[in-house]
């Protein structure tokens, strides 16, 4: 009944290289957008705005820096964080030492500051593999937040080490409101997904994932790994500076080194694993599954329980429920909750005639 | 198939649970509209009761609580009774921005005053309570600078700064050592934990050391302070006449005194800032804790009539937000019981202008918040003799008296060795505040409040 395929025909290149092939899909990804973009500022309250649409959004992106890394290159890294770091701050120097700097370019730019950042931590990707890489790229984490925190001028010699961001400006319109903060962070964040997706489909992100698959047989068929690699580095890295600039400009609204910890880049990791890895939907998937879960869980127990329950208990038990959630999905569905809706679509193409 | 049933079964989950939080929040909402005809002052507590800080924020917030159920408990604020939702934190500053905004609005409710105990969520929120109209009090930590009220006019520091609490802990050791003077060539170490609430007194330090002619070892430990092997090692080769502990939470405090111990460096040449100076911090360390100096803000302890009170009120109602009746009486439950006093006395005060047994908005209440003032005789109606000094707040001066108590552990329990307040140099740390709170207001383009255009 639904996503109903009989009958198309694709004529042309072109069509068959389309992202949504099917018409249905199409519908519903316009209709997404439209709601996404002209419904949900009007009618969202402050709370959903601030609260949870754009962390939301701004986690998407990081997770999908983490899967074109982790899960198309097969890369193991856990320095997403500090990646962000580099990001936010660049993007506090950009637009403090540069006069006139308009906005887009800092993010931009604060971007390109962590895919470098990123180049230099991904040189030991060319001789260690696996979880050993993954401990190598916890260096950068540490050092990141580490230089930081020691060198003074990052932060503009601010005694207190918490620096203000500056207001968001581009050509002379000032994204104040929650509204207009969130459609700039949505507009972001669906062109690099757009890319993403694009990159993953093409010549790159085949040679990705011929190198994730077996490093020695990409070569053999004339993938050279070390530029293959630093270019998910590289892009991987790009996607966490972006964010990285947005959640300190769009949503923090402070910059400090210490609020990007090792604690975030696990989290980072958990979106991917919990979304499904080599996903683009699942990067979404998993940030909200990790970002806005707990405070579903905390929302819903406060309003069925309210002051009947001691807080202490309440505030124990949401973490234990969110625990066995996890691992209620890990082992119902281990390659994420991408693959939970992918199975959702096979099952609509032969609804309510499955054999 | 095992994945498609669990899947179903997921979705019907979902369904149902949604449906269910959706009716009982529309139930709630009714709720809260009744709630408004019968007078209710709404608060949100930001609280965090899981985590690494855990004992901090069940102390503190149950002190809230429980004071406010005894105001309830004694007939309200001119009638007006208190009600309050909690939203837990973690400590972490994304999860306070979110608490923030879930708790601003209740049903037709307003939340006006925000006290997230935690530096890091107050520096997220502190560019939003401006518009929100919601005074961030910063009860003993947070911005020194948003003493000056022109630059700040939502932010307080209600109780002592970071920065006054150096000077005055500096005053003391001088009084220790018998005078200023002797200060002169003595070595004064600053352990600290490294983030901004550690490098928050370094300004104030620098300056004393120039001033007073001691010389200042500043060590930081990294975030979460447990490793210190190489600091004390530091300190050991300094051999400081007093080190100063400006740690947070049980782990590094009790660290740096059992590193203490292992160095044989006195217990009783160690003053710790009121974060490192809780029953908490001390009782993991045993007998090495024994005559360490800690700084109180709001000195421990049951003998106060509030205190008393509320534990009769309250506890003897079986209302009491403690799972542990003993806590009663502790550094952070004592800060907590304050902290809301501040909170009821603001609301009287601006009742007392605007309308007794009215709800106040927040214009009203930071009014009321301005206009503080705990004079002795004030201080014993509300039953805090010795538990607060006495102040006033006003427009300009958005923070209190800038004093501090010291207190030494005998291994059980804190005693007060500085029967009277200890002052901390006000008016060079007034000059300081001014100048922080300028260098702020000219980078983010503030234009100052008119305080004489206020009454």
């Amino acid at each position: 009944m639904f996503y109903r395929e009989a009958g198309k025909f694709r004529t042309s290149y072109a069509q068959d290289a389309q992202i949504f092939p099917l018409g249905l899909d199409k519908v519903m990804v316009g209709a997404l957008l439209v709601f996404a973009f002209l419904i949900v500022p009007n009618i969202a309250s402050q709370y959903w705005l601030i609260a949870l649409l754009i962390p939301w959004l701004i986690f998407s992106l990081v997770a999908l820096g983490q899967n074109i890394l982790t899960g198309y290159a097969g890369q193991l890294s856990l320095g997403s964080a500090g990646f962000m770091a580099v990001g936010a701050f660049a993007c506090y120097n950009f637009l403090l030492r540069v006069d006139g700097m308009p906005f887009l370019a800092a993010v931009a730019l604060s971007g390109v500051c962590a895919a470098a950042v990123g180049i230099v931590f991904g040189l030991p990707s060319l001789r260690i593999r696996g979880l050993y890489l993954a401990v190598a790229t916890l260096a950068s984490q540490f050092f990141i937040v580490w230089v930081l925190d020691k060198f003074g001028w990052f932060k503009n010699y601010d005694p207190s080490g918490v620096i203000t961001a500056q207001p968001i400006v581009i050509l002379g319109y000032l994204f104040d409101s929650a509204a207009e903060k969130y459609v700039l962070v949505a507009a972001i964040v669906g062109v690099l997904a757009l890319a993403a997706k694009n990159m993953v489909r093409s010549n790159i992100g085949r040679s990705w994932m011929a190198v994730r698959d077996m490093d020695v047989a990409a070569e053999v068929i004339g993938f050279r790994p070390m530029p293959v690699k630093l270019l998910a580095f590289a892009i991987s890295s790009f996607y966490c500076g972006v964010a990285g600039a947005l959640f300190a400009f769009a949503y923090l609204g402070t910059v400090e080194p210490s609020a990007f910890n090792i604690d975030m880049s696990f989290r980072i990791l958990f979106m991917i694993i919990i979304g499904g890895v080599a996903s683009i939907l699942g990067s979404f998937l998993g940030a909200a599954f990790i970002l806005l879960l707990p405070i579903f869980l905390s929302v819903l127990f406060h309003t069925v329980f309210g002051n009947a329950v001691d807080a202490s208990m309440l505030s124990a038990t949401e973490l234990i429920v969110f625990g066995a959630l996890i691992i209620f999905f890990l082992i119902v569905e281990p390659h994420g909750l991408a693959r939970l809706w992918q199975v959702t679509k096979e099952k609509l193409r032969l609804w309510p005639f499955p054999h | 198939m095992f994945a498609s049933r669990a899947l179903k079964r997921a979705v019907a989950a979902l369904v149902i649970g949604g449906t269910l939080a959706a009716g009982i929040g529309l139930s709630k909402e009714v709720q809260a509209q009744a709630a408004a005809a019968k007078l209710e002052q709404y608060f949100g507590i930001p609280s965090f009761r899981v985590g690494p800080f855990a004992a901090a924020g069940t102390g503190f917030f149950g002190g809230i609580i429980d004071y406010l159920t005894y105001i309830n408990m004694t007939g309200g604020v001119n009638g007006v009774q208190l009600t309050w939702q909690e939203c837990e934190t973690e400590y972490i500053p994304a999860r306070g921005i979110e608490c923030y905004q879930r708790l601003l609005k209740r049903g037709n409710q307003q939340m006006h005053i925000f006290e997230p105990l935690s530096t890091p969520i107050a520096y997220g929120v502190l560019n939003r309570v401006d518009d929100d109209r919601v005074i961030l009090t910063q009860y003993g930590y947070g911005r020194s600078d948003a003493a000056d009220g022109r630059v700040f006019p939502w932010v307080f520091a209600t109780l002592t700064s970071y920065w006054s609490g150096a000077s005055a802990m500096i005053n003391w050791i001088a009084s220790r050592e018998g005078g200023v003077a002797n200060l002169k060539g003595k070595t004064i170490t600053h352990l600290y934990l490294d983030n901004a609430y550690g490098r928050e007194p370094l300004p104030v330090f620098r300056a004393l050391a120039k001033q007073m002619g001691f010389t200042l070892q500043e060590v930081p430990v990294a975030v979460p302070g447990i490793e210190q092997t190489s600091q004390w090692l530091q300190i050991r080769q300094a051999k400081p006449d007093w080190v100063i502990l400006w740690g947070f939470g049980a782990g590094m405090n009790s660290t740096a005194i059992t590193s203490a111990a292992r160095i044989n460096f006195p217990r009783d040449r160690m003053l710790g800032i009121w974060w490192a100076a809780s029953e908490e911090d001390m009782i993991p360390a045993g007998d090495a804790a024994k005559g360490f100096f800690g700084v109180a803000n709001v000195p421990s302890g049951r003998q106060f009539r509030v205190v008393q009170e509320i534990e009769k009120t309250v506890y003897g109602a079986n209302r009491g937000n403690l799972q542990d009746p003993k806590r009663i009486g502790t550094i952070y439950w004592n800060r907590g019981v304050t902290a809301a006093i501040f909170w009821v006395e603001a609301m009287r005060n601006a009742q007392a202008r605007y309308g007794k047994g009215q709800v106040m908005n927040g214009d009203q209440l930071r009014w009321g918040f301005e206009n503080i003032n705990l004079t002795a005789v004030r201080a014993k109606e509300l039953g805090i003799e010795g538990m607060l000094p006495n102040f006033r707040l006003s427009c300009e001066h958005h923070e209190g008296a800038g004093v501090i108590k010291v207190m030494q552990w005998d291994g059980t329990r804190w005693n007060t060795v500085t029967p009277d307040w200890v002052s901390s140099d006000r008016k060079m740390i007034r000059t300081m505040v001014e100048e922080s709170a300028a260098r702020y207001a000219a980078e983010q383009k503030i234009t100052l409040r008119d305080c004489s255009k206020e009454k």
